[in-house]
């Protein structure tokens, strides 16, 4: 079988609604939701990847290398987040992140 | 080399604020904690010289088309890199006040800057990525920036993660906008999108349009906006409402107006669709409110529609409607939220709605102030909101969307009623027994009156050199 072009999207497509839905089905774990960013992320970066290979033109690599860096900053500033919401809270369940509502 | 040197004068705006943003982190480190006065005092300073480069540096393309210099970002970012001076100033006073001053809030204004002034000037599909990173990651930090107050905490974390999910949901779409078109550059994908309307590129597109109408908070993707502003410190929340919107709708109207300008038939329906929800939202979600700033993010939401609106009609005085109505907005918001910065008992600010009854006996001239900026948001002529409005319903009127501009007139009427309700409780409510209001910070009060001058009679005058100049910004943006 050859690998073309459409396999590449569909793989990144699956990927991307697994970490769309880790988002919104989740109800439990706020790192799951970082882990479901960095899915989201990653699965846009295999789409970068495989047209850039498929269009032969280098800027789509150049993209996934940002995306690449991006991705470790947004885990770093999320985290940091996350943290001083534990200290107030005292746990990161989602369902208690709710004390503002309407 | 010599390219290097043209592309470097071009983006100096940016590196000014990237370089002396560090400078300041450097500053502030070895100042120690007390000197978030003098960190704040020169991040002022650097955001006015960033205006000043802005404003007097040359224009042009540079790094292979993806820094793009022309009248449209020399104007958005003018007003960005003031409006965020701005919340600097509100800032720093509150936050010395309560006691949670640190250096590292304007620092992170400035760095945000850079980022809002990158969205301003991208010419590329990267460089518009970059640019709402840089600028996103800050703000999320600036969001849970109390960091011993819970919902403080909590607004950054949902702000965060709504955040990155839309910029997966943008990224996404940048991606197929890149395989479809085969190249980042707006200029290559305006060539393309206007003679092949493939499928992947309309689906990359509404994408991409998902993700951008999150960061200026456009119903449906308005989630994250009640709890922020509610959650978030009130000059956080000054910056939040003024700046950050200012470069997504820039950002939205150089790639819709620009690289999808060929495509106008098919976003149209999206953005209309965007405009009609937010002006439901926001008008039918404010009557219930108590707290002001929750009421003022409802706010926000029905006014991004009718600044949707002006894009939405695809023309070029449509784009330049929503220059003159985003720079007439930002405006009022920096009174109204300096008006709640200058109001507390006891130190406590006051947050509540109905804790302004009876205010006009305390505080006859910041109830002056409140009314003059409610009934100009609500659009009344001759105040600064009407204007916008106007331009914005001609532009849209103009395209062939006047329904659409009357269900915002509707909209307006339906809002009028929580403008019109805080106007009655200041006026003519009798004031419960309390404590006396504190005294107004000076910075607090200056801003807020002279914005609310502003709103009226100053915007008439205003009106004659802010016109010309969201003219000359518009030109080459949409059709005619």
């Amino acid at each position: 079988m050859v690998v073309t072009l459409q396999h590449y999207l569909a793989v990144a497509a699956i990927l991307f609604t697994i970490g769309v839905f880790g988002i919104f089905v989740n109800r439990k774990n706020v790192i799951i939701i970082l882990m479901s960013i960095e899915l989201i992320l990653l699965a846009v970066n295999i789409n970068f990847v495989a047209f850039s290979s498929y269009l032969n033109e280098v800027s789509g690599q150049v993209m996934a290398m940002f995306v690449l860096t991006v991705a470790a900053a947004e885990a770093a500033v999320g985290l940091a987040i996350l943290v001083t919401f534990f200290r107030n809270r005292g746990d990161i369940a989602v369902d208690d992140a709710s004390v503002m509502k309407g | 080399m010599p390219d290097l040197i043209t592309a470097l004068h071009l983006s100096a705006p940016e590196a000014t604020l990237a370089v002396g943003g560090l400078v300041l982190l450097m500053v502030g480190a070895f100042a120690g904690e007390k000197s978030s006065r003098l960190v704040s005092t020169l991040a002022v300073g650097l955001l006015v010289a960033a205006t000043a480069i802005t404003v007097t540096g040359p224009l042009g393309q540079a790094f292979n088309g993806a820094y793009v210099a022309d009248p449209l970002a020399v104007y958005a970012k003018a007003v960005i890199f003031l409006s965020s001076a701005v919340a600097i100033v509100l800032g720093d006073g509150w936050m010395t006040r309560t006691r949670i001053a640190r250096f590292e809030f304007p620092i992170l204004i400035v760095l945000a800057s850079a980022g809002m002034g990158m969205m301003a000037s991208s010419g590329d599909l990267i460089s518009l990525y970059v640019g709402i990173e840089l600028h996103s990651l800050a703000l999320y930090v600036l969001a849970a920036f109390h960091r011993d107050d819970l919902k403080a905490s909590e607004a950054g974390l949902k702000y965060f993660v709504l955040g990155a999910l839309s910029s997966g949901l943008l990224l996404y779409g940048a991606s197929l906008i890149y395989g479809f078109a085969g190249s980042m550059r707006f200029e290559d994908i305006a060539a393309y999108a206007a003679t092949n309307p493939s499928t992947g590129l309309i689906f990359g597109l509404v994408f991409l349009i998902c993700g951008l109408a999150f960061k200026i908070s456009a119903a449906p993707f308005h989630m994250w906006t009640p709890d922020v502003y509610e959650g978030a410190p009130t000059p956080v929340v000054a910056l939040f409402a003024t700046a950050p919107k200012v470069a997504a709708m820039v950002l939205i109207a150089r790639t819709l107006d620009g690289a999808f300008a060929g495509l106008h038939d098919q976003w149209a329906q999206v953005l209309i669709l965007i405009s009609l929800i937010s002006f439901v939202v926001g008008a039918f979600g404010g009557l219930a409110q108590k707290d002001f700033q929750r009421l003022l993010a409802y706010s926000s939401i029905a006014n991004i529609g009718y600044a949707l609106l002006g894009i939405a009609a695809g023309t070029t005085l449509g784009v330049q409607a929503m220059l003159l109505f985003m720079t007439l907005y930002v405006i009022d918001q920096f009174g109204f939220f300096a008006i709640l910065l200058s109001l507390s008992r006891n130190g406590r600010p006051i947050r509540k709605i109905s804790d302004l009854a009876g205010l006009r006996k305390e505080r006859p001239v910041t109830t002056l102030a409140l009314t003059v900026l409610s009934l100009s948001v609500l659009g009344m002529p001759p105040l600064s909101g009407f204007w916008g409005k106007w331009a914005v319903f001609g532009a849209a009127a103009d395209a062939g969307y006047w329904m659409v501009g009357a269900a915002g007139l509707v909209a307006s009427v339906v809002a009028g009623f929580y403008y019109l309700r805080i106007i009655k409780l200041m006026w003519f409510d009798p004031a419960p027994e309390q404590a006396p209001t504190d005294k107004a910070p000076i910075e607090a009060k200056t801003i807020a009156w002279a914005s609310a001058a502003f709103a009226f009679p100053l915007v008439i005058i205003g009106l004659t050199w802010l016109e010309p100049l969201a003219a000359r910004a518009a030109t080459g943006f949409g059709a005619g």
